[in-house]
């Protein structure tokens, strides 16, 4: 996956309705490999819900999204990380099973656990229950996932959130690497996240893509 | 590891620590059965004739008791979303957690089942058969419920439209359950066809479930 194989995500005039309203539509961009591409709007725009609609969790009203340079047998949500709103974590159990739970369920490989918490800066916390685990923290603990696993496509909600300026840094610099080595990042930002130059995609307060 | 018992193995892991719901389900079990000498009296032919019933409901009703949360906790701490965009289809990883639940909820139930047939008044063979029914048949609640658990889990109080949904759902368990249980300890009907129906109500289950829980939620989710 990080050999030097060209993906591209191609979005064709996606449209998006939730709960009866149009979130947006005729939404096209594309995204290939080594690029980021920041998703800007204000609130209600439809970043989260573009995310969604790209990880597959809502549902496509017209358009299509299509991975090529992939593995052609899995979904793009099968080869995309997607860090929401939520950290997906469980209170009751420790960093390091927390983590470990998600490299075998997304089917990465064990050895990488260890790599992923230090990248993080939580392997001295490695054993305490996630519920004592403060809001940067378990963000951090959720970026962990991205890094232990090797996904092409990291679809990034408001990656910033609750980070310390020290813990922002080092999701950029991850994200950095993660485009070197090929990868794309589709992120849904108000500030800038620490990408030099990323691409733009502006989402109007219509929700018509401009 | 495989996803599957990745799965698995978190779901029981969850169960068993601080805040899960493993032992409450073989704790309200326990007050349920107790309580139903109490309600009935001293009755000890009545309580041995009715308690295969008993405790065949109070297992139903333990089963409910940890299934409202099974989909609704990943629901809102975003663990659902990974394990629908997860390699392994959603149907196989609903699976997994009703083979969690079962492991941590009926399981338990089935094998206490024979020390709380000493309350009511069941003798130690009859327990054997009640015991047989309950593991063949607890499964069924189970996955049944998950259809449930999967239609409330955006609600905030999902714990009563659980009931109300799944319940009916279980007559038809509940009836071969408790006849099978009847037929092995005072017949005269043969022990074998409710028994072998309970089995294929089981096995039904297995496979309707989690495909009918995948299509809620994934229906629900939007």
């Amino acid at each position: 996956m990080r050999a030097a194989r060209l993906m591209q995500l191609a979005a064709d005039t996606l449209t998006c309705i939730r709960g009866g309203r149009t979130v947006f539509a005729g939404l096209t961009f594309s995204v290939s490999s080594g690029e980021a591409l920041t998703v800007i709007g204000r609130n209600g725009a439809g970043k989260s819900s573009l995310l969604r609609v790209i990880a597959g969790l809502v549902h496509l009203a017209a358009g299509s999204l299509s991975l090529t340079g992939g593995e052609s047998e899995a979904s793009v949500a099968e080869q995309a990380h997607y860090l929401g709103h939520q950290d997906a974590l469980k209170g009751s159990l420790s960093v390091r099973e927390n983590l470990a739970f998600w490299i075998d369920f997304l089917g990465g490989a064990r050895g990488s656990l260890e790599d992923a918490l230090a990248a993080v800066d939580l392997a001295p916390l490695a054993g305490l229950p996630a519920g004592y685990l403060s809001a940067g923290q378990r963000r951090r603990l959720s970026i962990a996932r991205l890094v232990a696993v090797q996904r092409p496509l990291w679809l990034l909600d408001e990656p910033t959130s609750a980070l310390d300026v020290q813990s922002q840094d080092r999701l950029a610099g991850l994200m950095r690497a993660h485009l070197k080595g090929g990868g794309m990042i589709i992120a849904a930002t108000h500030g800038p996240i620490g990408l030099d130059a990323p691409r733009e995609l502006q989402l109007g307060p219509t929700g018509v893509a401009q | 590891m495989t996803p599957f018992t990745a799965l698995v193995l978190r779901d029981m892991r969850l169960a068993v620590r601080v805040g899960g719901g493993a032992l409450m389900g073989a704790l309200f079990f326990l007050i349920v059965v107790t309580m139903m000498p109490f309600a009935v009296g001293p009755d000890l032919k009545l309580l041995a004739r009715i308690g295969p019933a008993i405790l065949w409901l109070g297992a139903l009703l333990a089963t409910l008791l940890a299934l409202d949360r099974l989909f609704a906790t990943d629901h809102e701490d975003g663990s659902l979303d990974l394990l629908m965009m997860g390699r392994m289809p959603l149907e196989l990883a609903i699976a997994g957690k009703g083979v969690a639940h079962w492991l941590t909820t009926g399981l338990p139930l089935v094998m206490i089942s024979p020390v709380l047939g000493l309350m009511l008044n069941v003798e130690l063979k009859a327990m054997g058969v009640v015991a047989l029914t309950l593991i063949v048949g607890t499964p069924a609640l189970t996955f049944i419920g998950l259809i449930g658990a999967a239609l409330s889990v955006a609600l905030r109080r999902g714990g009563l439209l659980l009931a109300v949904l799944v319940l009916p759902l279980t007559i038809p368990v509940l009836i071969f359950g408790v006849s099978a249980a009847n037929a092995g300890i005072v017949g005269p009907e043969p022990f074998g066809p409710p028994f072998t129906i309970l089995c294929a109500l089981s096995l039904m289950s297995l496979v309707v479930g989690p495909f009918a829980a995948a299509a809620a939620l994934r229906f629900g989710l939007e």
